[in-house]
């Protein structure tokens, strides 16, 4: 007995119903395209945080000197003084994970231009410290490796120190500003930051060569921090362990002695945010699927109602000649059909609202395969378990009692 | 008329419980039906008729005595083999029709060879189309059962029960809906089929006109056979249908 004779029969079924067919399919259509826009949504928002965050820079990698004891006296972190070009230069060579560094050595002061001034932070950085921190050039240049070489009076401003040195709206590309006494050509300025998730302006900030800083200003050979990328994000950790052994070893540490400095990754931000909207994923899905068992017994009402209905056709259907099983199949592959078109309506429903919500509303969206293939299986699976009991009560019918049910 | 034997009924009893009480529907039937016979099974109601002709049909089985359908012991069989056993060797016809709502003339006479693997769809449409011109409903096939009078319907569901080339037909009270002038059109055709074909023919009914055009009439009291006499002069449904006045025609 071929399976594909009950198709068509349940189909010449359906066709004779075609609004409670219709009506039926409703709840598999609105549960199933409820999951696919939901769960685009939510992995939508995921992914562009994760995008956001890799603008930000989450492969980032900041080495910081770490808190340590001289003479039985512990000292702070920030005012330890370990970091050289040298550990700089160990990690651009040695590093595989590492595909940029930058040392940063900063210093507060006061900005000048003409009668106006501004507190702010000098941070003499690397060329690739740009990159690292995925900062980009508005107007102007940035500067290069030969005016690091040259320890060169220039800089790159950021827009709170542009809008309180040029309130006026001028270009501030060309002019000369001072940093406390030592006067700084502006070659460039930023495209804006805005607040870090911490809540630091970061655009408040001046950036110039790092010799600029460590010749002209503090007269040092140290740096408050080295600023690195990982190859990808998913390196993080191996470039961490990497930095971790050289910087041990140009530190000269014995393997009993602590690290006279930390490495820090952006990775446990990205997970609490990625966890934050997994969880709103699930949330979502979660909802979608409630949805979706309403449908599912939804089915099973109409079928339950239907057999009732066609209790005097399941009679004469047995009277020729039916056996349980065929009545079954009849009833069964009819939810089955149902469920499965109404899935199918649902899939594209589904991914015409993900579309039209990006389209109308702007929210990021993202139809995964899987959440099209699990829902289409659910909604098939649903088919099955809440066709499968009204189909077995119509199969157990008596097939005398069902001939003269009126 | 042939000498073999299509029914042998032997004994069959039949008790239904109901509650504490045990109703004894039939009470030790025994009969036999010869291939080529028109036989009619009357009654009046509660004298078992029902109760017979479901086990007739295979939808019941006795409690005891043993039923024989074409050789084959029903009393032995599952629900399964039943169900077989109805599909191969016995064409329903019932009192209402049991047409399917909205499914053509056609699609009608073809159910009972959905159930029989093994007939490719035009092997189906063929049998179900030469059923349906053996009741002369040819030019009717895509027809509604709605569509049709109460005899036409009724005409499909005797090619219904031809189509799968049953040994017997089974007609349970298959004329109580209908005016005497179609009763009388159907039994023409009952008639024609059982001379023509050899059709065996097992007709229930309470009405004794209507048993008067079958050779051979069982009766039935309190779950007994009271009476079984063979019609020596069988009425044409034909002449009968001739000697109605003339219906007044629209």
């Amino acid at each position: 007995m071929s399976i594909f004779r009950f198709i068509l029969l349940a189909l010449r079924a359906l066709q004779r119903n075609k609004l409670r067919a219709f009506l039926t399919m409703l709840g598999i259509i609105i549960g199933v395209a409820a999951v696919i826009a939901m769960v685009a949504i939510g992995q939508g928002s995921k992914e562009s945080i994760q995008t956001q965050l890799s603008s930000m820079g989450s492969n980032m990698i900041t080495v910081l000197p770490a808190s340590n004891v001289s003479g039985g006296v512990r000292i702070g972190g920030d005012t330890y003084q370990v970091l050289t070009l040298d550990d700089v230069k160990a990690i651009q060579r040695q590093a595989q994970y590492v595909s940029e560094v930058s040392p940063v050595s900063s210093t507060k002061g006061q900005a000048i231009f003409g009668a106006l001034n501004w507190p702010t932070t000098l941070q003499g950085v690397a060329p690739s410290y740009f990159d690292i921190r995925k900062l980009t050039i508005q107007d102007g240049v940035s500067f290069s490796d030969a005016d690091v070489a040259t320890a060169a009076k220039v800089c790159v401003l950021g827009k709170t120190v542009i809008d309180n040195l040029f309130p006026s709206g001028e270009s501030p590309v060309g002019k000369v500003i001072r940093f406390n006494s030592i006067p700084l050509q502006v070659i460039g300025t930023l495209v804006p930051k805005g607040q870090s998730s911490f809540g630091q302006d970061q655009d408040d900030i001046i950036l110039c060569p790092y010799t600029t800083v460590q010749k002209r200003i503090l007269a040092t050979i140290y740096f408050q921090s080295i600023y690195a990328s990982a190859v990808s994000e998913g390196a993080s950790d191996a470039a961490t362990d990497e930095i971790t052994d050289i910087l041990r070893t140009t530190h000269r540490l014995r393997p009993s002695d602590e690290n006279n400095f930390q490495v820090r990754t952006m990775e446990e931000l990205i997970k609490t945010l990625s966890s934050t909207s997994s969880l709103l994923t699930i949330l979502l899905t979660a909802i979608a699927g409630i949805s979706l068992i309403i449908g599912g017994i939804g089915i099973m009402n109409i079928m339950y109602v239907s057999v009732k209905e066609r209790t005097k056709e399941i009679g004469l259907r047995m009277s020729i000649g039916a056996r349980g099983i065929d009545i079954l199949l009849q009833f069964l592959v009819e939810a089955i059909i149902i469920s499965v078109t109404g899935g199918i309506i649902g899939v594209i429903l589904g991914v015409t609202s993900a579309k039209l919500i990006t389209l109308l509303l702007g929210w990021p969206t993202l139809v995964s395969q899987s959440s099209i293939i699990l829902s289409f299986l659910v909604c098939a699976l649903t088919g099955v378990f809440f066709g499968y009991y009204p189909a077995q009560a119509a199969s157990r019918l008596d097939p005398i009692e069902a001939l003269r049910y009126e | 008329m042939s000498d073999k034997k299509i029914l042998q009924l032997d004994q069959i009893k039949r008790e239904f419980v109901m509650g504490s009480e045990v109703v004894k529907a039939l009470r030790g039937v025994t009969f036999e039906v010869k291939e080529g016979e028109f036989v009619t099974i009357m009654g009046s109601s509660g004298s078992g008729k029902t109760t017979l002709l479901n086990i007739l049909g295979c939808l019941d089985k006795p409690t005891s005595g043993e039923y024989l359908l074409d050789g084959v012991n029903v009393s032995k069989l599952s629900r399964n083999e039943l169900a077989r056993l109805r599909n191969r060797k016995i064409g329903f016809v019932f009192q209402s029709y049991n047409l399917l709502p909205r499914t053509s003339a056609l699609e009608n006479v073809e159910l009972p060879l959905f159930y029989n693997p093994g007939l490719s769809s035009d092997e189906r449409k063929v049998r179900a189309m030469g059923a349906l011109s053996e009741v002369k409903l040819q030019g009717r096939e895509m027809h509604m059962p709605n569509q049709l009078s109460g005899g036409q319907q009724q005409r499909v569901a005797i090619a219904r029960a031809l189509v799968n080339h049953p040994v017997m037909i089974l007609a349970d009270e298959a004329t109580g809906n209908l005016d005497s002038r179609t009763s009388y059109e159907i039994m023409a055709l009952m008639q024609d089929l059982n001379r023509e074909e050899g059709k065996t023919i097992v007709f229930v009914t309470h009405e004794p006109d209507i048993a008067s055009f079958s050779n051979r009439t069982i009766m039935l009291k309190d779950g007994r056979v009271v009476k079984d006499t063979q019609n020596e002069n069988v009425r044409s449904a034909k002449d009968a249908l001739a000697a109605l006045p003339p219906a007044d025609d629209y």
